[in-house]
């Protein structure tokens, strides 16, 4: 195709009118061909490129948290009432961590006439539970108690999600300074804008998201003015009409800026409050909220809360469920085929059997699970959702796809080897064990962690046998209760709130690099004992 | 015999055969001729029988070649092998008979005219008896036929015989009549030379037992053969 | 048979001190082999000589090299094959259920069409053998056993400072030399060559067929050839198979120049295959 049209003068009878023309279709039907590939492999990695994209996009926030800084002094009476000799017991001080953080808060935020649905929204902006590392840690370090020390917990899902970007759009304006105000904190304040502002931004911003809402009362707009935060009541032609909403309760300055805030949702529609919102900008402006990469996500077990779920839990799970299936499948797997390929009878029976694991190879896994449930759980007991037991049941899935892999390598093994071994007066199993198990080696292997991979991703019969259960500590050993990777992602991808979304992408990546390393090892074992003929 | 699968080794051996065949027809030939030439004192046949001698020499050059090409190329095996080493002798006993033809064509110039009659008749018959010795020689080869070539083993006896008796013949024909000696003498080696054809006829009888049987033609081996034929 | 297979391997060794040659070594008497209901080998008998090459000729499919493997009982790793009669080495019937063909194999050795040495080094293909038959006492032992089938072979200049290197570095020849000096370092007393040389050029054939005829001076070898030129070349003693029939057996000399069965004859000259 890339050679130049034979010269029909100098070519003599290779290159007649009729062959050329039949060249040329030819020619024609090979590019066609090649270009049929190029394509169906574009679609391929166009495919698989669109997933990444979206799991990582999506993930991304997950991997990183936002939390919220306490400069505070750890006193004794609070934190550890019973003195500093139990460390438990300060570890396990939730209530006396958390009393300390929000008095804290209330102190700097709430006056002293604060109803309950504002204190209640005050200290949901971090999550109970989110002093647990700071307990632990000063659990670790008891010389703490009795000092300054800095601190940071989790913010709550939802205002994470928030400061991400979720929960609402949102439209930050400038509208200049403060011409003049009047008006008090209690009643409301009236603020007119200096001549000549802007305010096509604004007046754009709340009229397109308008436009999108079906609520009529949407959207909602704050503002801020130094560290005070309003919300707006009312627009005339030259003043803004405020009612005092978070922050310092001072009447605004002439010369002051003054900050818009637009918010696509109207505040009954949202999980986040205008206070709330207003708290957090303050904070934002303190400096007192820093992003800090979420290695909860890999340290803690599983929770109700998203900001503090982590996949520890599942990780060991996993791991010791592989650790289970890899002692069943790979043993059992790697003699069985040994035993059929080179040492069985060729007969019917033997027959049978091959014809059997081919089709067990096909089940589907769901299948195993009932049959764990039926035999493991309900007729010899095993308790549920334990490693042993999803260990036994995916050793029984993989178990075909292992001894199909070993049969194969062990057929690719040249007759010629054995009778080599043969001829020199090995016996069968000297020749099995000393030369063609060898140089099957990499083939088993390739097929044993091939079947590892799929069983580190198989869902459906863990939660046949129970896997599902909701597992807060992460287990010690194979016969403590636990959970896998795959049935977590399925749980936290069914959680209700927003903020489980990154959290199921982040954990669907965590069990994606699992497989690319265990394939990465699969390829080095490989590499290491393929023999060169 | 089968052909060969390699149908080319089995035409090169035919063509080997025919060219020895051929060869033999020409010897033939030139005895009866130079016999003729003696006993009708034909000078003119004489010399051409002389000439014809070059023709059998081209053709046993061609044989050798042929010979010797059939050992390296084609590797002869058994059966083979002892055919292409019999034409190797047959090749070489026709073209020694072709040269005693000469010879006797040759003394045939010499002769005188006025020899013995007697003694030129015994050269006629010794040269028919020389001569159907190897036409019987040559058909076997032909023929590959063992009990023929023991015939022609038997009738080199006779043919002793002939210049036995011719020998003393003309002896006494020289003893009788010194004048002609020289003439008779010729007639001698004539004799001799016929004898010495029948010698390479009988050799060419037992090449061919050799190239049938493989064994070499001693009078042990021919007699255990017909004892085991007759019992 | 009497006596256990311990003595029977002794007293094998010991006689094989003594040179005997003339002998017979493996006397094959009444042998049939079936696959399955097919039957491939019709009552041959026949003597093996010890100290001598015998080399086995027929046309593809005559069942020279099915004959060959019953002398190792490399039947027996194929099911569907079984073999009547009795073979007859050094007194005992090694056809006898009660013989280990693993033990049988290490005394009778085989060299295949295709050189076929192991995917390990050199010095563990041949040092295998002797390891798993326990033949030497410690490591220099075997370096020595080594050496002297490598030299035996006459390998062993063009090896002995590449010992690590896989065995399948080497040419087609020096593959084919190394699967002989592995077969020799068992210390067998029977060679059996099942067209050693077929994958081989020229050059490489005739150096095996020079290592044979060294080789012929302390074994027993049976070779079987497709090319009537090797045997001729080769052997002492011929056997012509045809249809799974021995229809010919005799020295060499006598059955190409004059063989007596005209089948033979026809084989030879080409006249059928």
């Amino acid at each position: 195709m890339n050679s130049p049209a034979p010269n029909p003068e100098t070519k003599g009878t290779f290159v007649t009118d009729a062959a050329l023309k039949r060249l040329k279709k030819r020619h024609a039907a090979e590019t066609r061909f090649k270009f049929y590939g190029q394509f169906a492999i574009a679609i391929a990695v166009l495919a698989l490129i669109a997933l990444l994209v979206s799991i990582i996009s999506q993930a991304s926030s997950a991997f990183q948290r936002n939390m919220l800084v306490f400069d505070i002094t750890l006193n004794a009476e609070d934190v550890a009432p019973n003195g500093t000799d139990d460390p438990d017991a300060i570890a396990r001080n939730v209530s006396g961590f958390n009393l300390l953080l929000q008095d804290s808060l209330r102190d700097q935020f709430l006056p002293e006439d604060a109803d309950a649905s504002e204190t209640r929204q005050l200290f949901g902006l971090f999550t109970r539970l989110a002093v647990l590392p700071v307990a632990k840690k000063t659990a670790a370090h008891v010389d703490m108690v009795g000092t300054q020390q800095t601190v940071s917990v989790a913010l709550a899902d939802d205002i994470d999600l928030y400061l991400k970007g979720g929960v609402t759009e949102r439209k930050s304006i400038d509208l200049g300074q403060v011409a003049s105000a009047r008006g008090a904190i209690g009643d409301g304040i009236y603020v007119s804008l200096a001549p000549g502002t802007d305010t096509s931004a604004l007046a754009e911003a709340i009229g397109g998201f308008q436009e999108q809402s079906l609520d009529d009362s949407a959207p909602t707009t704050l503002i801020g003015i130094g560290n005070t935060w309003y919300s707006v009541t009312g627009f005339s032609s030259n003043e803004i009409a405020l009612a005092y909403l978070a922050g310092a309760r001072v009447a605004p300055d002439p010369s002051q800026g003054i900050r818009a805030l637009v918010l696509a949702q109207a505040e009954a529609n949202r999980t986040v409050s205008d206070r709330q919102i207003a708290w957090t900008m303050l904070l934002k402006d303190e400096g007192r909220i820093r992003k800090a990469f979420n290695s909860t996500l890999f340290t803690n077990a599983d929770s109700t809360y998203p900001e503090l779920a982590g996949t520890a839990a599942a990780i060991v799970g996993s791991l010791l469920t592989m650790l289970v299936t890899a002692l069943l499948a790979i043993p059992v797997g790697i003699f069985a085929a040994v035993y059929l390929e080179e040492f069985a009878p060729k007969n019917r029976m033997t027959d049978l059997i091959e014809v059997n694991i081919n089709n067990l190879a096909a089940v589907p896994s769901i299948v195993f699970g009932l049959l764990g449930a039926a035999v493991f759980i309900n007729f010899f007991g095993m308790p549920r959702s334990v490693p042993l037991v999803g260990g036994l049941v995916l050793g029984l899935l993989v178990l075909p796809t292992v001894i199909i892999a070993s049969r194969a390598a062990l057929k690719s093994v040249p007759p010629s080897i054995r009778t080599a071994a043969l001829g020199v007066g090995a016996s069968k199993t000297q020749s099995v064990f000393h030369h063609v198990l060898p140089l099957a080696a990499p083939g088993i292997l390739t097929g044993s962690i091939i079947g590892m991979a799929r069983a580190l991703g198989e869902t459906a019969p863990l939660l046949l046998i129970g896997m599902v259960a909701f597992v807060a500590e992460v287990p010690d050993g194979p016969t403590d209760e636990s959970t896998v990777l795959p049935v977590l992602i399925y749980k936290w991808s069914t959680g209700a709130e927003r903020a489980w979304e990154p959290q199921t992408a982040a954990a669907i990546i965590v069990l994606l690099v699992f497989l690319v390393l265990m394939n990465l090892i699969a390829i080095i074992l490989r590499r290491r004992f393929e023999r060169r003929w | 015999m089968s052909e060969h699968i390699v149908t080319a080794f089995t035409d090169e051996l035919e063509h080997l055969s025919a060219n020895l065949l051929r060869m033999g027809g020409l010897a033939e030939s030139m005895i009866t001729d130079a016999s003729r030439a003696v006993t009708t004192f034909d000078l003119e046949l004489a010399r051409e029988v002389i000439k014809r001698d070059k023709a059998i020499d081209e053709l046993e050059a061609e044989a050798e070649q042929a010979i010797i090409r059939l050992i390296a190329l084609r590797h002869p095996m058994a059966s083979d092998l002892r055919a292409v080493l019999g034409a190797m002798k047959l090749a070489g006993d026709i073209e020694r008979i072709g040269d005693l033809c000469k010879n006797i064509a040759k003394r045939c110039l010499e002769l005188t005219g006025d020899e013995n009659r007697a003694a030129v008749k015994g050269i006629e018959r010794m040269a028919k008896a020389v001569s159907h010795q190897l036409q019987i020689a040559l058909d076997c080869y032909l023929r590959q036929d063992v009990d023929a070539a023991i015939n022609v083993l038997d009738l080199d006896d006779d043919i002793d015989d002939h210049y036995m008796s011719l020998f003393r013949e003309t002896l006494t024909y020289m003893m009788e009549d010194p004048r002609q000696i020289g003439s008779n003498t010729h007639l001698i080696f004539m004799a001799k030379n016929l004898e010495r054809i029948g010698d390479h006829a009988t050799n060419i009888a037992k090449a061919v037992y050799y190239m049938v049987t493989g064994e070499a033609a001693t009078a042990e081996n021919i007699q255990a053969r017909q004892g085991t034929r007759e019992s | 048979m009497d006596g256990n297979v311990e003595d029977f391997v002794e007293t094998a060794r010991n006689k094989q001190a003594l040179n005997m040659a003339e002998m017979t070594k493996v006397d094959c008497r009444h042998i049939d082999v079936f696959y399955d209901e097919k039957q491939a080998i019709y009552d041959i008998s026949m003597e093996i000589q010890d100290r001598a090459v015998t080399a086995f000729i027929g046309p593809s499919g005559c069942g020279k090299s099915t004959f060959l493997r019953c002398i190792n009982r490399m039947n027996d790793t194929i099911e569907s094959a079984s073999v009547k009669g009795q073979i007859i080495m050094d007194g005992a019937d090694i056809n006898d259920p009660s013989i280990d063909p693993v033990l049988l194999r290490s005394r009778v050795g085989m060299v295949f069409q295709k050189p076929n040495p192991f995917p390990k080094s050199i010095y563990d293909n041949i040092a295998y053998g002797p390891r798993i038959h326990g033949l030497a006492a410690g490591k220099s032992e075997l370096d020595e056993i080594v050496e002297s089938s490598l030299r035996k072979a006459g390998l062993w200049e063009e090896v002995k400072d590449r010992l690590a290197a896989p065995g399948t570095s080497l040419s087609g020849g020096q593959q084919q030399r190394l699967c002989i000096a592995r077969a020799i370092a068992v210390s067998p007393e029977v060679i059996l060559m099942d067209e050693p040389c077929s994958a081989l050029d020229p050059i490489a054939t005739a150096r095996i067929e020079e290592l044979i005829d060294e080789l012929r001076e302390r074994y027993c070898i049976v070779i079987v050839t497709h090319s009537m030129q090797q045997a001729a070349r080769v052997s002492q003693r011929t056997a012509f198979f045809h249809l799974g029939k021995l229809v010919e057996y005799g020295d060499t000399e006598r059955i190409f120049t004059n063989p007596e069965d005209s089948r033979t004859q026809d084989y030879i000259t080409g006249r059928f295959g």
